[in-house]
């Protein structure tokens, strides 16, 4: 019998919840056509626990510690994000020497969120030891991070009206210190990321995204500037990054290559940003002291690691909120993931999930 | 203490919020090395002996993680890391956290921490593996492998599902 080898199969896979390489469950049903994913269909719900609900049962100051939970990597930009539109509503005037703190902490922050998905990324297209070498490197951020707050993932130093926890210089010194020595070290990294002709192979014209597409999507962050849109919530100049000399960091391309680059380079702008925090570092209090409830509605925009994120508040003039809600980075990007996928080969959709940056915590609540 | 084989872990995140998740990959990584042991982070259940489960568990997450269990060979150990995996933490009162790990299928290890830290995930599989040594020595009795029953009680509230004796 003649077989005819036109013929297209389709069929259905189902990638997830529970995937190597995905640290958290997502839900995607591929629809394929042989190889090719022709659609891909998205379910989320997985790690949804409800926390913006929680504002009734949690006064204003204690929220701060819920809010900082929605997401153990951009633990401290959503606590810089809430207590930012408490202090809005309240009027509070936040001594510069905490803006700079709080700026010096995000950006470090950021640096340890891009090499840890410097390190995923290696993962998945099988370069294991660049995972482990992106990881070791990690720690050293990690461990800057500890010094200063006290903590690996979850910090808790912010608060209403200012912080929590002062550093001291030598602090301060030590991490201009390792700064430099990380420099190098990530350079190693990092060229191998751009120059390795196997790592090319798997990231070059692979789900290219473009940028009228990404506009329309309304993609953000690192996956809307790696298709050549200049936009960085950080130049809205909140907390201290008005006083920064800095520049968004964007790639024509759209391709995973693209993303890849827009997060090593914005690696090395974090580092330049923590050094010109420090640099100009003011003394004098951390925090100012607080008195009564709030009254009113706020909505902040900051940029978190993987893009822009919303935290709307609405208060009443009591200790509880009325409404908190947050729109995170990834939930803006999944439309963008589905389009690239569309097209691909099943093979690289695992990879392609990891290039915008997906944090199903954020996303979910 | 004698470690008798290399137990292979499966790692889940039973709805947390990422930190415990991240810090169990990163207790595989160069600083922490879980690796050494000869423990490795595999992604099929079959070859898993040690559940790495963070997170208190919500209802569309908890067939998931029924499931994933009952896919893992006998004998089996499963590892809480976090305070939300051993309790609920701070997400207890969420409407859509069900509290702990151990409300869905048999904890053996429970590692406390927001987030729990490496150094204590490690701990808690060290410890996970002894009691694995004890169900493996119960198998070749002929004995089944956990010495108490477990039984699942946790009903969604306003749900028509029974419950089951």
């Amino acid at each position: 019998m003649a077989v005819n080898n036109n013929a297209k199969k389709i069929s259905v896979v189902p990638f997830g919840p529970q995937h190597p390489v995905l640290p958290e469950p997502i839900h995607l049903d591929l629809v394929l056509k042989d190889e090719k994913v022709v659609y891909a269909l998205p379910s989320i719900g997985f790690v949804h626990r409800g926390l913006e609900k929680l504002v009734e049962k949690r006064d204003y100051e204690q929220f701060v510690l819920i809010a900082e939970r929605t997401c153990g990597i951009c633990s401290f930009g959503h606590g810089m994000g809430y207590v930012e539109a408490i202090e809005k509503i309240m009027n509070l005037d936040i001594p510069p020497r905490a803006k700079f703190l709080r700026t010096m902490w995000a950006e470090l922050a950021r640096m340890h969120n891009h090499l840890m998905w410097l390190g995923l990324q290696a993962d998945a297209f099988g370069f294991e030891s660049l995972f482990m070498e992106c990881w070791r490197l990690r720690e050293k951020v990690l461990d800057m991070l500890e010094l200063t707050t006290g903590g690996r993932v979850i910090f808790s130093v912010n608060k209403v009206g200012g912080l929590r926890k002062d550093v001291t210089p030598e602090m301060l010194e030590q991490i201009l210190k390792t700064l430099d020595g990380l420099e190098k070290e990530c350079r190693v990294v990092t060229d191998t990321f751009l120059g390795d002709p196997d790592v090319l192979s798997r990231m070059k014209g692979v789900g290219v995204l473009t940028p009228g597409r990404a506009e329309e999507l309304g993609c953000c962050g690192p996956f809307l500037r790696a298709s050549g849109v200049k936009r960085d919530c950080r130049q809205l100049g909140y907390e201290a990054y008005g006083e920064l000399k800095f520049e968004p960091i964007v790639s024509y391309d759209g391709d995973c290559y693209a993303r890849c680059l827009v997060r090593i380079e914005e690696l090395y702008q974090s580092m330049d940003l923590v050094r010109q925090c420090i640099a100009k570092m003011p003394g004098g209090d951390i925090a100012v002291k607080v008195t009564g409830n709030p009254n009113g509605e706020y909505m902040v925009r900051i940029e978190q690691p993987r893009g822009e994120a919303l935290y709307y508040v609405k208060a009443n003039g009591t200790r509880y909120l009325t409404r908190y809600r947050n729109r995170t980075p990834t939930y803006a990007n999944i439309p963008g993931l589905i389009e690239t996928i569309k097209g691909a080969e099943l093979a690289d959709v695992a990879m392609m999930i990891l290039t915008i940056d997906p944090c199903i915590s954020c996303t979910e609540r | 203490m004698k470690i008798s084989k290399s137990p292979w872990i499966l790692h889940y995140d039973g709805s947390s919020c990422n930190g415990c998740d991240i810090e169990v990959l990163a207790s595989t990584t160069p600083r922490y090395d879980l690796e050494r042991f000869g423990i490795i982070n595999t992604g099929d259940p079959k070859h898993a002996d040690v559940f790495l489960i963070t997170g208190g568990v919500n209802y569309q997450n908890r067939d998931v993680v029924q499931q994933l269990y009952s896919q893992m060979p006998d004998p089996k150990v499963v590892v809480a890391v976090g305070i939300c995996a051993c309790d609920g933490g701070v997400f207890k009162d969420c409407y859509n956290i069900i509290g702990g790990v151990d409300k869905v299928i048999p904890v053996d290890v429970y590692v406390p921490g927001c987030a729990a830290r490496p150094e204590s995930i490690i701990d808690g599989v060290v410890k996970a593996l002894a009691i694995l040594d004890k169900k493996r020595e119960r198998m070749a009795q002929g004995l089944v492998p956990d010495e108490k029953v477990w039984t699942n009680t946790i009903v969604r509230p306003g749900s028509q599902e029974k419950q089951e004796d």
